[in-house]
């Protein structure tokens, strides 16, 4: 198959195998020799968290179509490995995400009206990284890897790995995508993380696609072998199992806790929605390949399970869809409300200590704006 | 008081600052059991360990990329880029990244990263290990740049990059790493971002800094048997740049030459003129000069001499201004 050419099949690679698999598309929990089912698997939680998720998305595609938002870069169809990812963490490791992973907010606590920001242009961040231990999104594919590693780093100086006592051992999540892993930086950060062993691990969604670069562009073998060349394992879950990528997850950051090193995971999924909402995917891939997606839907398995184990009732359906209409209307309201920073802003920002000229600059261009000069009105 | 070479003054303003505050580390390639290719980080690893002073895989991203990591988990890392030449690779996270995070975080990200870098030229090297990059942080917002000239100086800036809470780019002459001079500990540091006049004068304002200033300041002497009054300023700071410095001198001698080994155009050196031409215009006698590298790729090292600015081409442009 010709890298150039678009595939309608999800994965023109070499073929290692199905990727793990713990919750079958009928919902029905099935044993897998590499990986164990966790104990007490609290999919009720899982669930809500991806429908969430998902609805923050859904809005804030919305919002953009109404000019309240410039660009979205949708995660739908890529729940289940953000929120079985996001439940594998422990309140005091810290995850690097890309400029998607906005399921993995949510998890961390991350009011979602805060991922708007960015994408209104009312900021370059939108939340404080340490109230949540969830770092603000990086745009500079796979530069966030190295940070990661060096925060993992500053673990190792803490002594805060392979203490055995959980309240102290911590590790790093640092999400990337299938594009990235070409980018040397986040092979740089392959190297430094297994040549020191360090406690993080590398969360891969491939969701098939770098905007129109399909995964075969990147790559002849599979996200999670490259690790093997690296020096440290690789883990290839179906990234629609909200159940299986939590438990790799887990095991994962427990092994980077221990002082196991760093761990690879592949969660094998798909972009279902274009690269962002500038990007017009009908020029470079099949609507069938959305249709066979779409019918591996991450959030109707999980519901499946919920109505096999009989823990999908009248009450709590109910208080889902509450809580989706109000999260629904908060994120409506809470992005029209963000705030335009002030004029000065920028200028107090660039440094701790400001130069005597910046301030100059400052001082000027505030009166420039207040004297109704500037562009906005 | 002691008499050391730029090289082990560095060494001691390390370890002074390593003691000080554990969260002080230094990363780079061949820091560690080698001590550095020129010594800089020499004893250090023996006498802090090596999570402290970290022998690096051979990669300048990860060496940056690390650093801002190990920033955001509360340590104060020194990075040391081998030789300027080499920084490139690194470039991507010293400005989309380092340079940015606290503008971008509305001030609740502080990366207190030091980048120290061996640059400039004289000392007959092969390729990328004779360049003069100050321009390119000089421009990018969020860095700061301080480039030491002597033993006393490197002493006291490298205390205050590591002390400043922001990203500081640290640029070493390393023609100078041998050049010897007296450095008192306990002296009070001139401030950061305060330049310098190392040799009081009348008639024109040499400004340099780094490798420059022991040159200017043999240009000061020449002249003086001559019988004019050289005042050199060493700019210590590339960014901020300290116009009060500057202007204050100008406005007592009206001439003023900038001299660096960096490429003439859209050099620091223009920026300075650019400043001083607005700021002082009705006090200069003549047109500010410039004595620079040239606009070409640094030259094989038996060029290099008459290619950089040196004694003589800075003689004729101080001429030059009396001539107008």
């Amino acid at each position: 198959m010709s890298p150039a050419s678009p595939s309608t099949t999800p994965s023109a690679v070499a073929d290692r195998g199905d990727p793990i698999s713990l919750l079958a598309a009928d919902g029905t929990l099935r044993p897998h020799a590499d990986l164990a089912v966790p104990d007490d698997v609290a999919a009720r939680d899982l669930y809500r968290d991806m429908v969430m998720s998902r609805r923050v998305d859904s809005e804030a595609i919305a919002l953009q179509r109404q000019g309240e938002l410039g660009l979205w870069p949708s995660m739908l169809g890529q729940e289940a490995a953000q929120v079985g990812a996001g439940h594998a963490l422990r309140p005091r490791d810290v995850v690097f995400p890309t400029y998607r992973e906005h399921g993995v907010a949510w998890c961390r606590g991350v009011d979602p009206v805060n991922l708007l920001g960015l994408f209104r242009g009312t900021t370059m961040g939108g939340w404080d990284p340490t109230a949540n231990n969830f770092n603000l999104y990086t745009l500079v594919i796979g530069a966030q890897t190295l940070h990661a590693v060096g925060y993992a780093m500053g673990i190792v100086r803490d002594g805060d790995v392979g203490t055995g006592d959980p309240d102290r051992d911590r590790a790093v999540l640092v999400f990337l995508g299938d594009g990235s892993l070409s980018e040397g930086e986040t092979n740089e950060a392959f190297v430094w993380a297994a040549a020191q062993s360090l406690p993080v691990v590398f969360f891969c969604q491939n969701n098939q696609w770098a905007i129109s670069a399909p995964y075969s562009v990147q790559s002849r073998i599979p996200v999670a072998d490259r690790a093997k060349g690296f020096g440290f394992p690789g883990v290839r879950v179906d990234g629609n199992d909200a159940v299986a990528c939590l438990a790799a997850t887990e095991a994962a950051l427990e092994s980077a806790r221990q002082g196991n090193g760093p761990t690879l995971i592949e969660a094998f999924t798909y972009r279902r929605n274009p690269h962002t909402t500038s990007d017009d995917d009908g020029r470079y891939r099949a609507h069938a390949e959305n249709d066979h997606w779409e019918a591996l839907d991450p959030i109707d398995r999980l519901r499946r399970h919920l109505e096999a184990t009989g823990q999908l009732d009248d009450a709590f359906t109910a208080s889902v869809t509450r809580q989706e209409t109000e999260l629904a209307e908060r994120l409506r309201s809470g992005c029209r409300s963000l705030p335009v920073p002030a004029a000065g802003s920028p200028f107090e920002h660039t440094f701790v200590d400001i130069p005597a000229e910046l301030r100059t600059q400052m001082d000027q261009h505030v009166a420039f704006v207040a004297a109704g000069q500037g562009a906005e009105s | 008081m002691t008499t050391v070479p730029i090289a082990r003054a560095l060494n001691q303003g390390l370890r002074d600052a390593m003691d000080a505050d554990d969260k002080v580390l230094l990363i780079g390639e061949d820091i560690g059991r080698l001590g550095g290719v020129f010594r800089v980080t020499d004893g250090l690893q023996k006498d802090f360990g090596e999570q402290r002073v970290v022998d690096s895989p051979l990669g300048e991203a990860g060496i940056v990329g690390s650093a801002i990591g190990l920033a955001m988990a509360g340590y104060r890392p020194v990075c040391e880029i081998q030789f300027d030449g080499f920084v490139f690779p690194a470039m991507n996270q010293i400005v989309t990244q380092l340079a940015k995070y606290r503008h971008r975080s509305e001030g609740q990200i502080t990366l207190p990263v030091v980048i120290r870098i061996p640059v400039g030229g004289g000392i007959g090297a092969i390729e990328h290990h004779s360049e003069s990059p100050e321009a390119y942080f000089a421009h990018t917002a969020g860095l700061k740049v301080m480039s030491p000239s002597s033993a006393q100086e490197a002493y006291d800036q490298i205390g205050l990059a590591i002390r400043s809470d922001d990203p500081v780019i640290f640029l070493e002459p390393k023609r100078s790493y041998w050049l010897k001079g007296e450095v008192d500990t306990a002296a009070t540091p001139t401030p950061a971002d305060k330049a310098k006049i190392v040799r009081a004068g009348d008639d024109l304002t040499l400004v340099v800094w780094g490798a420059l200033v022991p040159v200017a300041l043999k240009v000061a002497e020449v002249c003086a048997e001559e019988g004019r009054s050289i005042e050199v300023i060493d700019m210590r700071s590339l960014s901020p740049i300290d116009d009060a410095t500057l202007l204050a001198s100008l406005e007592r001698t009206g001439r003023l030459v900038v001299a660096h080994e960096a490429s003439r155009t859209a050099g620091v050196g223009a920026e300075i003129a650019a400043r001083m031409q607005q700021q002082a215009f009705y006090s200069l006698e003549a047109p500010i000069l410039r004595v620079t590298g040239y606009d070409t790729p640094y030259p094989a090292s038996r060029l290099e001499e008459d290619w950089l600015p040196g004694l003589d081409r800075i003689l004729d442009a101080v001429d030059q201004s009396f001539d107008q």
